[in-house]
């Protein structure tokens, strides 16, 4: 319990941290943002706007510390300012109505990639030399060579362009009134399928080798000796003795790839016009929203915070040694 | 693992480890999957070398008219705008090269340094590090790039930096972990019984014995330079005005060249990536085979019986 509390104050004291460099981003870097979006916003833009984004990027007269104070204290209470772009949406709105689909995408795409992986990484190392320890692992790494962007591109042209097997863009088809019927829910399914596959194409023989190598190691170990010596049946050994240790690391990388669902599906995103908030960063840039580029960002690093507590919670509970620390 | 380390706490003196490194650059050498990666990594190095030989003149030049599949005056063909596609190729490896080993060798650089440290001294030094790496880690690279580049003037060295920031955190972490486990073995605490200086002991006895994760993680941070600052580039927030493997696949997405089947505009840079990224792995393969002693005596094993 004691561990848990520190934990969490830590992961307190690290979100503070992302808050403060979010605050000192924009104030110390060269150029001068509001200008730069009144020159492109051409005249469109409102006097009030003005005054509230000079104020939000610290161009109003208050001493340093005041902005800082009241920036925090807007973080905390939910207000991450409005949206330029999409103009008087309030940035956690836009983010709200995004991150959903964001975590659908990412979160399909790691479950899927994280399960197959280690799965085959756990047959690969039990059966050592094998037609899958020895074929999968460099075509994996081959194909996982290969930039995401660029997989995804491919996989477009073929299978969408080419074959038209799936459609090109976008979650779901346009006119399609989003409800929980069977219609909506496979529209969306056929639209999750490229980009889902792309992301485990890529990253399912990290997964894979990462749970093969650590199960080689542990393989050895005495109590597997031990443990044959009993005559416990192979499978037994290979998930209850070997496999539930070497599972170890995996945990910690799912819990770091956990976080990064939210922003790692970015360059997929991009490619497919997936209507996430990686997607939306890309907008917002483009848009030079300053106030949704912040919001984004944070959003991020939260989750990424969250997902890292989230581990070390399980962590404590599949591996008593960290108890003892 | 218990083999290295109960070599090095009985005769932890230099000739030991010197006899150790050839034996390893040795068998690097006569592994089948290190040499192809290797051959293919100088096999590049040598074609950005020769780009101004090979393609002289400037490769972002109009010489052509546009959208040419491959051809004897063309042998990759050119982009829609008319630009020699194996020029741009070729040029494209020197800044791609570049950029994927300076962010890695900084990257491990830094990520070695904190990693021991926090290892080593342990306590506050540890906490403070930790925070420092973990906050560092929540820093998604590809995001904070993007918020930097809207800041930012577009370059290479803001490219190197942002890269070198977000990229050695991971790497910290798990050499920390590698570090710490080497801590608590016994020849560590007898060379701290017997006085020696810190540096000494995190640089001459646990770093010797980590080479290995060090490689790999050497390996891994020049993969990730590589590919996330292709990845920052296709997005348009590089310089584009420099010709790189990034750049020219985001000029061939801007073009179209997908959407009109001009797939030689699009496959070559990527290919190249892919290639360069692959020939790494393969190296990280075999140092993994190589100084894990038991998947090392396994592999001979099997290969005396075959």
């Amino acid at each position: 319990m004691r561990l848990i509390l520190r934990n969490l104050g830590f992961y307190l004291l690290a979100f503070w941290a992302s808050i403060t460099l979010n605050f000192v981003l924009p104030r110390f870097m060269p150029g001068d943002p509001v200008s730069r979006m009144f020159a492109q916003a051409q005249g469109t833009m409102q006097p009030d706007q003005i005054a509230q984004l000079r104020k939000l990027f610290g161009l109003d007269n208050r001493p340093l510390w005041e902005q800082y104070v009241s920036y925090v204290k807007s973080v905390f209470t939910g207000d991450l300012g409005i949206s330029i772009t999409r103009f008087p949406t309030p940035v956690t709105d836009v983010i709200g109505s995004q991150i959903g689909w964001t975590l659908l995408l990412g979160g399909v795409a790691l479950v899927v990639a994280a399960v197959l992986g280690n799965l085959l990484g756990i047959v690969a190392a039990w059966r050592r030399g094998g037609v899958l320890d020895s074929a999968f692992p460099p075509l994996l790494i081959f194909v996982g060579s290969f930039p995401y962007f660029w997989l995804a591109m491919g996989a477009l042209y073929l299978f969408g362009v080419s074959l038209n097997w799936f459609p090109l863009r976008h979650a779901y088809d346009v006119g399609l009134t989003p409800g929980f019927n069977g219609e909506f829910l496979s529209n969306v399914g056929t639209h999750l399928v490229l980009p889902a596959l792309t992301i485990v194409l890529v990253s399912i023989g990290g997964w894979m080798l990462g749970m093969r190598n650590t199960m080689i190691a542990t393989a050895a170990e005495d109590y597997i000796t031990m443990a044959e010596a009993k005559g416990l049946s192979p499978s037994r050994i290979m998930f209850r003795y070997a496999a539930r240790n070497a599972l170890l690391p995996s945990v910690t990388n799912f819990g770091m790839a956990l976080g990064f669902v939210v922003g790692g599906a970015l360059l997929t995103e991009v490619v497919f016009a997936y209507p996430g908030i990686g997607y939306q960063l890309l907008m917002a840039v483009q848009g030079l929203d300053y106030p949704l580029m912040q919001g984004i960002f944070l959003t991020i690093t939260a989750a990424v915070l969250i997902a890292n507590f989230l581990v070390d919670l399980v962590y404590v509970r599949l591996d008593p040694r960290v108890r003892v620390r | 693992m218990t083999a290295i380390d109960i070599a090095t706490a009985t005769t932890p003196t230099v000739p030991a480890r010197t006899i150790r490194r050839r034996g390893l650059v040795r068998q690097l050498i006569d592994s089948k999957k290190a040499l192809t990666g290797l051959i293919l990594l100088a096999l590049f190095a040598l074609l950005a070398l020769l780009a101004p030989v090979l393609a002289p003149g400037d490769p972002s030049l109009i010489n052509s008219t546009g959208s040419q599949a491959p051809s004897a005056a063309h042998w990759l063909g050119t982009t829609a705008k008319g630009q020699d596609v194996l020029a741009l190729t070729l040029w494209g490896a020197r800044s791609s090269l570049f950029v994927g080993f300076t962010v890695g060798l900084v990257a491990t650089g830094v990520a070695i340094v904190v990693g021991l440290a926090a290892a080593y001294f342990g306590r506050i030094m540890d906490d403070a590090l930790t925070l420092v790496t973990n906050i560092f880690l929540l820093l998604p690279g590809l995001p904070l790039l993007i918020i930097l580049a809207a800041f930012l003037p577009p370059g290479t060295s803001t490219v190197i930096l942002v890269l070198v920031v977000t990229g050695w955190a991971g790497s910290a972490r798990v050499l920390r972990a590698q570090a710490k486990s080497i801590r608590g073995k016994d020849f560590v605490a007898a060379a701290v019984v017997t006085g020696e200086r810190p540096l000494r002991i995190m640089f001459r006895e646990i770093l010797p014995n980590m080479a290995s994760v060090v490689m790999t993680t050497l390996l891994g941070c020049v993969i990730f330079g590589i590919g996330a600052q292709a990845g920052l580039e296709f997005l348009g927030l590089g310089d584009s005005s420099v010709v790189s493997w990034g750049t020219n696949l985001y000029w061939a997405s801007n073009d179209g060249a997908l959407m009109t089947g001009t797939w030689w505009a699009f496959v070559p840079s990527g290919l190249c990536i892919a290639l360069v990224a692959f020939a790494l792995a393969l190296v990280n393969y075999a140092v993994d085979e190589i100084t894990n002693p038991r998947l090392r005596n396994r592999r001979a094993r099997r290969e005396r019986r075959g």
